[in-house]
Parts: C-alpha cells; structure tokens; sequence
C-alpha cells in the first residue's frame, strides 16, 4: 500500500525497530542519575549459566554474560 | 506526511466496519470457556472441570454509549506496572507525529513513541516521565494502553551527562562513515535533545 513511504532514518540504514527502541533505552539510562544509574543497569544485565553434558551428566556449569550493547 | 496519513486514515476505516468490526466494538468476552467445561463434563462428569485463563482474565469493558469521564491508562514497562487501570483526566503522549493529547472518548489509535515527555494529568496534579520509545494503543472505550521500554520520572535525569552525550554524538556524526554509524549518532543526538528540553523546557 504505501511501498514509496518515508522511512525513518533508522531502518533505511538496516536497522531494525528492536535495535533502534534498546539503543534509545540504553541511552536514556546512561544519562540517569547515580543510585537509579547503577540499579538501571544492573537490572538490564543479562547472564547465561551454560553446561555441557556428557555422558548424560551436566558438567561444570560456566556463566557468561551478554557483552555490552554497541 | 501528516496529509497522506489523514488521507489513508479515512480509506483504511471504510474497509474494516464492512469486514471485521474493531475489538473494541465487540460484545465483552465472555468470562468461562463454555465449550471446554461442556467437553470436560461429557469426559469426567465427576470432577469439576479446571479454571481456564478465560475465568482468571478481567473481561473487556465493552465501549460506552456516551462519552466516559475518565481515561483509564495502563502504563507499563518490561519491568515494572508504573500505571495499572489508573482513572485520569488527561495524558500526553510523545507520540512520532507530535505530542498527542489523549482524552476520555478519544478515537482508537495506535501511535508509536518519540523520545520525549509523556504527562498524566490528574486534577490538579501532572506527572511527567520521560519515554525512551514504545507504543500507545488508545482503544475506543477510553483505555489507553501505554508500553515503554524505559520511562523515568524527569528528577532523575542529570543535566550534565545530557550534555555531554549530545556533544559526543553531534561529534559522532560529522565522523561517521556507514550508513549505520550515521543512524547510530543520529539516533544519539534525537534521543539526547530530547532529554535536553524534556530537562530545560
């Protein structure tokens, strides 16, 4: 219907809305103030506790955590 | 850009009335699975049949005849409810295509968030946060439901930090080569002057 529609800047350089609303946040929270500052970005910290198995037993399980957003 | 809007809004909303009425329009949902209970008692007619989300869900308030005197917002964030079900006057939301204001009886829409300052006012009292980006969904019975995904009140933003960032993304992006980097410091410098005058308007 509207293939000729103005598109924001953002996904005429490949950018999807997802990225482009996480980058937003995350700049929003970096320019809080300092006690809300540190519990914003702890909150949004994410954490993996990843095992491999082997032989039908989990192994010692290792934690990752997402690298920062760029 | 707002003319061709107006201009598909009236063609859009012909269509649909014929088609499929809006939500809204239709009778509230009803509150028990009337099929589901009717097949479990047919099956096990000696135990009483389990709940179904259908009986935990608040049904949806149908649309009033006449114009409600009160906007009931949901404001909400990944992490938290910041407004459940609240009875307002007035909200304000920074929507792509200006603030919009939003009353009771205002019409159904769907409009996504700038950065910029949302106002809920109340009475005589507003409170303002600032909304890194989401989506309001107005809907015709005067619920409007509001999806942020960082909204902080404007006390909690530094002034300081505001300003820096906006010079680093200003320097950005004169030094921006790809398109993407561009978009980022574009990106960088929207979201930073609006915090500027959320903070000094």
């Amino acid at each position: 219907m509207a293939s000729n529609a103005a598109v924001p800047f953002w996904r005429a350089a490949g950018m999807t809305y997802i990225t482009y609303s996480n980058i937003c946040a995350n700049l929003v929270r970096n320019c809080l103030k300092e006690p809300y500052k540190t519990e914003a970005l702890s909150r949004e910290k994410v954490h993996f506790s990843i095992s491999k198995w082997t032989d039908g037993k989990p192994e010692k399980p290792t934690i990752r955590s997402d690298s920062p957003e760029e | 850009m707002l003319g061709r809007a107006s201009m598909l809004l009236p063609c859009r909303s012909i269509l649909p009335a014929r088609a499929r009425p809006f939500s809204t329009d239709l009778p509230a949902a009803p509150s028990a699975d009337a099929t589901f209970t009717e097949a479990w008692t047919k099956v096990i007619p000696n135990m009483d049949p389990p709940k179904t989300p259908l009986s935990f869900m608040q049904p949806r308030p149908p649309t009033p005849s006449s114009i409600p005197s009160k906007l009931t917002v949901n404001f909400v964030l990944p992490y938290a409810s910041e407004l459940a079900t609240k009875e307002v006057d007035m909200v304000i939301v920074p929507a792509t295509t200006g603030q919009m204001g939003v009353l009771p009886g205002h019409v159904a829409t769907i409009a996504e968030l700038k950065p910029g300052v949302l106002s809920v006012h109340e009475g005589s009292e507003m409170t303002k946060y600032f909304v890194s980006s989401g989506f309001v969904f107005i809907h015709a019975n005067s619920f409007a439901d509001i999806i942020a995904v960082e909204a902080v009140p404007l006390d909690r933003l530094d002034v300081n930090l505001v300003q820096k960032g906006l010079a680093e993304f200003t320097s950005k992006l004169s030094s921006a080569t790809t398109d993407l980097e561009k978009a980022e410091a574009q990106i960088g410098i929207d979201v930073h002057s609006a915090l500027n005058s959320a903070l000094t308007g």
